[in-house]
């Protein structure tokens, strides 16, 4: 399908699509000073104007002068929550006076949801956790309810943060798979494109006119001039250093830098926490008062965590130099070898919401120059 | 090596506690029964593989299956009570119910190994995963060359199963060697570490396949003294620990390097992980 042109007035007729398809949407909103995805009840109630200034270890919430839609940035959260929850039941137990166990499955359910404003790095990071929970053969049903309830209206991100690096990574800033529908800003209204038949559906009932050939290419420009407008990067197969971080950094897991992360570093796990790739979670189990059943519940984890690397006794990974070690190297080394790629996405949210400000490209930056040390 | 069709990855079965044996002051074996009959006569595993026990209320924890394979009545599982989990499994009587799903991961090759020598290098409870090679092994005696077993403990305590170490030092072409870290009133066997045990076994390095669990430490010693002789790495074989709380490579916290101990292991050969071994922390 061509590309449409959605004028910036008539923006509320997307969400009315959508609802009118029996979406619930999803669009930004303010949450305890950050942008945080959430349910918007009016088609013409999302937000304008919304920006946020970001750095290591910072978030401020600022004004968008030209008062566009999507003029922000990636907030602490985007998809990754309503594909993996947070929080889920697995399965019950229940115990008869006999002592006879029966368990049984608990099955998630998801109506649909269209979420309105989803970056290129999320994009990529769901792709990613789709490689994890839906394996063949070992689909997670949990994840794929969820997943399968998901409408994602992308947007270009025409003004990056400062932690941002995706153009690096080459995830974005453009999204260019993964969505049903795409948008790309302009100062007029916007570029729209289907990249699936649900899209397709949507885009049908809009009734769009096409986009002109100079709006579509104002949107191209826009696009290259944000990818250019990116301070941070990760050398990557895109970069100019080439191949990828797996044997730099597995050549040098004794290297003296661990030591000197590990010190700032405070294995708060908020990096885990708001990355959209980190797929760990543990497993509990919570019975009832009455002592009948019980509940078998995953919720996140992080490999910060005291728990993770316990085993019978003694801990794997005791200290924080080897937790963080062990996140870093996941995430830039060894993911290669579970995915075909890195696991890192340039979203930048683990450099903005680290409360030290420790910036993870800084940290490849130092382990990576100079010789291998073990 | 050998990899079996499992239960499911969801909700667990329940089990039956058919027997239970108090191996040492905080070792116990189950033997468990699967409530649904047609789940036990279809419940198949390799050696070398796990379950997870659930314990009512309180958890799951992997525990590894050491009864024979072909015995298709029960599943044995032996136990030391350190943890949450285990120290409910350990007050657990005949007649009482559990969870269970499994088997998970990949056992011993013990297709691949065939005709060889074996040598069995076993540190602690290591002998939990091994002591199902053994059973194996000397059941299907012609399959195999010599048989070396070569057990370090830490306090002479920690030996489960004297009589059976004893009866095998006894059989044809198997070598039983066992050693302490601290000696002990009664113990006929070595005092010092189990490395020093391998001047001493008799096998072929050049024809032999080992296969070793427990410490890390002490695999990594066990695997450079058997490289040392001759050994060639692709016949090396060591059994992975980690924690493991959903076993099909989906919760992470079994990761060791980029592989899932609970689904590419817990069997690895040598060369799979002697660098990150060489590491502490993964």
């Amino acid at each position: 399908m061509e590309a449409g042109f959605l004028p910036v007035e008539q923006m509320s007729s997307l969400v009315a699509a959508l609802m009118a398809q029996g979406y619930a949407c999803l669009g930004p909103a303010l949450e305890n000073g950050a942008i945080v995805m959430r349910e918007i009840t009016l088609p013409d109630s999302l937000p304008r104007g919304l920006q946020a200034e970001l750095g290591p270890g910072h978030y401020r919430l600022t004004q968008d002068p030209l008062n566009r839609y999507f003029a922000w940035a990636n907030g602490p959260q985007a998809i990754k929550p309503l594909a993996f929850a947070p929080k889920e039941s697995l399965w019950r137990v229940e115990r008869d006076a006999t002592g006879v166990l029966q368990f049984a499955a608990v099955q998630a359910s998801q109506s649909p949801q269209a979420v309105i404003g989803v970056r290129a790095c999320d994009l990529a990071a769901l792709a990613l956790q789709d490689a994890h929970f839906l394996r063949e053969g070992r689909c997670d049903a949990h994840y794929a309810q969820r997943r399968e309830s998901l409408f994602l209206v992308a947007v270009q991100c025409a003004v990056p943060a400062s932690t941002c690096f995706c153009a690096s990574t080459g995830d974005g800033p453009t999204p260019i798979y993964g969505y049903d529908i795409t948008l790309a800003e302009l100062a007029d209204g916007f570029v729209v494109k289907a990249g699936s038949a649900k899209g397709c559906a949507v885009l049908k009932v809009m009734d769009l006119a096409p986009a002109t050939s100079d709006q579509i290419e104002a949107a191209e420009h826009q696009g290259e001039a944000a990818a250019a407008s990116q301070s941070r990067s990760l050398p990557g197969s895109l970069s100019p250093s080439g191949g990828n971080l797996r044997e730099a950094l597995m050549s040098r897991l004794e290297h003296s830098r661990w030591d000197q992360v590990a010190a700032r570093c405070l294995a708060c796990g908020n990096c885990t926490a708001v990355c959209p790739t980190c797929f760990c979670h543990a497993e509990t189990d919570t019975p009832s008062l009455d002592g009948q059943s019980s509940e078998h519940v995953r919720m996140w984890d992080s490999c910060y965590g005291e728990s993770h690397g316990y085993l019978h006794g003694f801990n794997v990974r005791p200290d924080t130099r080897t937790r963080y070690r062990q996140w870093l190297t996941h995430k830039l080394a060894t993911w290669h070898d579970q995915f075909g790629r890195s696991g890192c996405v340039g979203c930048g949210r683990c450099i903005t919401w680290c409360p030290v400000g420790i910036d993870l490209t800084e940290e490849v930056a130092a382990l990576t120059t100079g010789e291998a040390q073990a | 090596m050998t990899t079996m069709p499992e239960i499911d990855a969801g909700a667990p079965h329940a089990a039956t506690v058919v027997s239970r044996t108090q191996e040492s002051p905080s070792i116990f074996t189950l033997q468990l029964r699967l409530n649904d009959a047609a789940a036990q006569g279809s419940y198949r595993f390799a050696p070398g593989q796990f379950n997870m026990l659930y314990q009512f209320g309180v958890g799951e924890v992997a525990i590894s299956i050491m009864s024979d394979p072909a015995d298709r009545n029960t599943i044995g599982h032996t136990i030391r009570a350190v943890g949450r989990v285990t120290q409910g499994l350990a007050k657990l009587q005949p007649g009482d119910q559990v969870g269970l799903r499994g088997p998970f991961g990949r056992g011993w090759p013990l297709q691949e190994v065939g005709g060889r020598d074996i040598v069995l290098v076993l540190g602690g409870l290591g002998c939990a995963p091994v002591v199902s090679v053994i059973h194996y092994v000397l059941k299907r005696r012609e399959r195999f060359g010599k048989l070396v077993i070569i057990q370090g403990v830490k306090h002479t305590e920690d030996l489960i199963w004297r009589e059976q170490y004893n009866r095998w030092s006894k059989l044809p072409d198997t070598q039983v060697l066992v050693a302490a870290d601290q000696g002990g009133a009664l113990w006929p066997w070595h005092v010092g570490r189990v490395t020093d045990l391998f001047s001493l076994a008799r096998f072929n390095p050049q024809r032999a396949a080992a296969m070793m669990c427990g410490p890390e430490g002490m695999m990594r010693a066990a695997s450079e003294s058997l490289l040392k002789q001759g050994m060639p790495e692709s016949r090396l074989f060591l059994s992975m620990e980690r924690n493991m709380q959903c076993a099909v490579g989906r919760c992470g916290h079994c990761q060791l390097g980029g592989s899932f101990v609970c689904r590419d292991g817990p069997v690895y050969s040598w060369n799979q992980v002697k660098d990150l071994l060489a590491h502490k922390g993964f």
